[in-house]
C-alpha cells in the first residue's frame, strides 16, 4: 500500500522525500502519450464507447485544450492534468472514512479498500480528476492481458486517481536501500513522464534543492493551477508569461 | 391550560371525550377493498423501486445516470428534500405547542408522523447514493479491534449524527403523546391488539402523576426537537457549504435550508391533513381556520424564502466571480432556466397571490399551494445540486446529467413508501390526538 519505506527498510535515518512535479506548457504538443503510458501502467479501465459517450471515461491524467483568438489565429494551448497532489486538498477532509490522506511523502494517496463510494471527494476536487469506478473493471481486448502485476486492480464502486505512480516510487526506494544509498534525482520516474517525447515533464524530490524539480520550481515561470482556492498543489505548471 | 382540561377530560369521562374517541376510532380505515387496493397499489411502487435499488447494486453504479463531474444527483436531491420535510412536522407542531397555539391540536400528530416517516425515507438516501452500500457502517463510529474510526472532520459524518439525533428525538417527540391514546385504544380492543395496545401505553393509567410527567416531557422535548430540528438542516446545507464548488461554498446555505425546509415542512403538512380530511372524513376536525392558519404560516415563509433567494442570487451576481457565473448562467438559462422560473412561480408567485389575498385564502387555495411549494421546493434542490457539478472550476470537464429510470423509479418508490407508511400509521393510531382533541375551545 502506498505507505512510504520505514527506517528499518532504509537502515539509516533518511530525509523523507517531498514528490512534485513541474510540467512545461510552452513543451507539450498534446500528442496524449503520457494519457496512454498512465492507464497501462496502473491498471486503468477501458470504459468503451458507449460508456465514454456518458461520461464514464476513465484517464487518471488528461490533456485540457484551450483556444485562445478567433478563427482563424487560434491558438491551442495543452495542458495535461493529473490529481495535483495538493498540501490542502479539498478531498481528504470531506470523506467521511478517511479513505484518503496526504502521507509523509506528500502524496495524497487513497485507499481503495477503505472507500465506500460517497464521492464526496470526487466533487470536492476542484481539478475534477477523481474517477469513480462504476462497473466492475473491464479491458478492451487484449489490454486485459498486460495488467501491470505491481498495481492493484480497483472493484467496483471505489474512487480512484493519480498516485504518481507509487509503485515506481515504492521500487526505486526499495532498489536505493538495498545499495546503500539515497535514491537518486531523476531515478523515479511516473509512467507520464517516462513518456513523454518533448520531455515535457519533470518528477522529483521539491525538498532537494538541487533537484530538478525544485529547480523548476522555483522558476519565474512556473505556476499552479487554480492556485487562488489554496490547495497548495504539488504540480508547477511552466508557462511563458504573455 | 391544554392539559388541565385534557386530565379532567380523561378523570372525568365527559360525554364529549367519550364520542371524540368514539367517533375518531370508528374513522380509522377497516379492512375494506379501497384500503387494502391502497395498500397495494403503493406496495407495488415501493417494491418496483426495491427492485430498481437491487438492480443498481447488483449492475454497478453506472446503471443510474451520473457521470463526470455529475457525481451527486437525483438521490442527493431526494435526500435534501425529504430531510426538509420532516422539519413539517416536529419542528411546527414544537412551535405551536410552545406558544400555545390551541388551534393546532387537531394537526400535530399527523405533522409529528411525517417527521418521523420523512426521516425514515431521507435517512436512506445516503445508503442508496454510495456506491458501496454494502459498507455503509464504515460510518458509524463503532469499537474495531484495527482502531478504525471514521473521519470527524467530514461533514458526511456530522449529518448522520444529526439526522440519527433526530430521528430518535422525533420518535420520542411522536410517541409521548400516543401513550394516553394507545391506553385509550387498548380500552376499545380485544385479544392480540388489546395486548399490543397496553404493551404500548407503557402501563398508562391516566393518574395526575403521570399527566405531570407527560406535560413535562413534552415540554421539554418540544424545546429539545427546536434545537435539533434548526442544526439538522443547517448541518445538511453544510455538506455544500463546506465543499469549494462554486455557489455552493457560501455562509447563506445554512439558514437558507433551514427556511426552504419550514417552507416544504408546511406545505407537506397542508398536503397530507387535506388527505386524510378527504379520505377519513374528518370534516369536523381539520377545519378551514387550520387550513388559513397554515397558510398564513406558509405566506410567510414564502416570503422569507424569496428574500433568502434573492440575496443569495444578488450577491452571486453582483460578485461576478467567473465560476459563479458559469452556474449563475446555467440556472438563468436553458433547462435549468425553465425549471428555475417554474421554481420562483411555485414558491413565491402562487402562495403570494393565493394567501396574500385573504379573500381567495381557502382550503382549496392552499392545499394548491402546498402542492405547488412542494414541487417548487423539489426544485429547488434539484438546482442547486446540479447545475453546479455541471459546471466546475474547470470548464473543460463540464457535462450534463440525465437521471436513469432507477433513480426516476427510487424517487417515486419514495413518495408511495410515504403513503405506505401513513396508510398503515392511521390505520394502527388515531390521526388525531383524542386525548388533546378534548381541550380544544369550541371552533374559533
Amino acid at each position: 500500500m502506498p505507505e512510504g519505506s520505514t527506517e528499518a527498510e532504509s537502515g539509516t535515518q533518511r530525509r523523507t522525500p517531498q514528490w512534485g512535479m513541474a510540467i512545461d506548457l510552452d513543451r507539450c504538443t498534446g500528442c496524449e502519450a503520457c494519457v496512454v503510458a498512465c492507464s497501462s501502467e496502473n491498471n486503468v479501465p477501458t470504459a468503451g464507447e458507449d460508456q465514454s459517450a456518458k461520461g464514464r471515461a476513465m484517464h487518471w491524467i488528461r490533456i485540457d485544450r484551450y483556444y485562445e483568438g478567433d478563427f482563424p489565429n487560434i491558438r491551442v494551448r495543452h495542458r495535461p492534468v493529473l490529481c495535483q497532489q495538493c498540501d490542502e486538498a479539498p478531498c481528504e477532509p470531506v470523506c467521511p472514512v478517511n479513505a484518503t490522506y496526504q502521507n509523509a511523502e506528500g502524496l495524497n494517496v487513497q485507499v481503495y479498500n477503505r472507500c465506500i463510494g460517497t464521492r464526496y471527494c470526487a466533487i470536492n476536487c476542484p481539478y475534477t480528476v477523481r474517477f469513480l469506478n462504476w462497473y466492475p473493471p473491464e479491458w478492451a481486448e487484449p489490454l486485459g492481458l498486460q495488467l501491470n502485476p505491481d498495481v492493484s486492480v480497483r472493484p467496483a464502486g471505489v474512487v480512484e486517481k493519480c498516485t504518481f505512480c507509487v509503485q515506481r516510487i515504492k521500487r526505486a526506494k526499495l532498489n536505493a536501500a538495498a545499495e546503500g544509498r539515497e535514491v537518486g534525482d531523476g531515478e523515479v520516474q511516473p509512467a507520464c513522464v517516462q513518456s513523454c517525447p518533448a520531455e515535457a515533464m519533470v518528477f522529483g524530490d521539491l525538498s532537494d534543492p538541487t533537484s530538478r524539480v525544485a529547480h523548476l520550481a522555483n522558476s519565474r515561470r512556473a505556476q499552479r493551477l487554480l492556485e487562488e482556492l489554496g490547495t497548495k498543489p504539488r504540480v508547477f505548471y511552466l508557462e511563458r508569461a504573455d | 391550560m391544554a392539559l388541565t382540561v385534557a386530565t379532567a377530560g380523561v378523570g372525568g369521562g365527559p360525554v364529549g371525550h367519550a364520542q371524540v374517541c368514539e367517533d375518531l376510532v370508528a374513522r380509522m380505515p377497516g379492512s375494506s377493498p379501497r384500503y387494502l387496493g391502497a395498500v397495494a397499489v403503493c406496495g407495488g411502487i415501493v417494491a418496483w423501486a426495491l427492485f430498481a435499488w437491487v438492480y443498481q447494486i447488483a449492475n454497478g453504479f453506472g446503471s443510474t445516470g451520473l457521470r463526470r463531474p455529475v457525481y451527486w444527483g437525483l438521490y442527493i436531491v431526494n435526500f435534501v428534500f425529504w430531510i426538509g420535510i420532516s422539519h413539517a412536522g416536529t419542528l411546527i407542531s414544537a412551535i405551536l405547542r410552545l406558544t400555545g397555539a390551541e388551534w393546532r391540536r387537531p394537526v400535530t400528530r399527523a405533522a409529528e408522523a411525517i417527521t418521523v416517516f420523512c426521516l425514515m425515507i431521507g435517512g436512506l438516501f445516503p445508503i442508496i447514493h454510495i456506491s458501496r452500500p454494502w459498507f455503509f457502517y464504515w460510518i458509524l463510529p463503532y469499537a474495531n479491534e484495527r482502531m478504525l474510526w471514521p473521519n470527524f472532520r467530514s461533514p458526511l459524518f456530522w449529518d448522520l449524527t444529526a439526522i440519527l439525533t433526530y430521528l430518535t428525538g422525533s420518535v420520542v417527540y411522536l410517541y409521548l403523546p400516543l401513550i394516553p391514546d394507545f391506553a385509550e385504544m387498548a380500552e376499545r380492543c380485544t385479544g392480540a391488539r388489546r395486548r399490543a395496545y397496553r404493551w404500548l401505553s407503557l402501563g398508562w393509567r391516566g393518574s395526575d402523576r403521570q399527566w405531570q410527567a407527560l406535560e413535562r416531557a413534552m415540554k421539554l422535548m418540544a424545546i429539545v426537537i427546536l434545537a435539533i430540528a434548526v442544526s439538522v438542516h443547517s448541518v445538511v446545507a453544510y455538506d455544500f457549504s463546506m465543499s469549494l464548488t462554486p455557489t455552493w461554498h457560501n455562509t447563506i446555505f445554512p439558514p437558507y435550508f433551514v427556511v426552504g425546509a419550514i417552507f416544504s415542512g408546511i406545505a407537506a403538512l397542508v398536503v397530507v391533513m387535506a388527505t386524510l380530511r378527504k379520505l377519513m372524513g374528518l370534516q369536523e376536525y381539520l377545519r378551514e381556520v387550520h387550513f388559513v392558519n397554515l397558510g398564513k404560516l406558509l405566506l410567510l415563509m414564502s416570503l422569507i424564502w424569496g428574500y433568502f433567494t434573492f440575496s443569495e442570487h444578488l450577491t452571486t451576481w453582483y460578485g461576478n466571480l467567473p465560476t459563479e457565473m458559469d452556474v449563475f448562467q446555467a440556472r438563468e438559462h436553458g433547462i435549468f432556466g425553465a425549471l428555475f422560473w417554474i421554481m420562483v412561480t411555485c414558491n413565491l408567485a402562487v402562495p403570494l397571490v393565493l394567501l396574500g389575498v385573504s379573500k381567495l385564502r381557502r382550503i382549496s387555495t392552499t392545499v394548491a399551494c402546498g402542492i405547488a411549494v412542494l414541487i417548487g421546493m423539489w426544485l429547488e434542490r434539484f438546482l442547486i445540486v446540479i447545475p453546479a457539478l455541471s459546471t466546475p472550476h474547470l470548464s473543460s470537464v463540464s457535462g450534463g446529467y440525465v437521471p436513469s429510470w432507477i433513480e426516476l423509479s427510487i424517487t417515486a418508490g419514495t413518495f408511495a413508501a410515504m403513503a405506505l407508511l401513513y396508510l398503515l400509521f392511521v390505520k394502527a393510531v388515531p390521526i388525531i390526538a383524542m386525548w388533546e382533541y378534548e381541550g380544544e375551545p369550541a371552533a374559533r
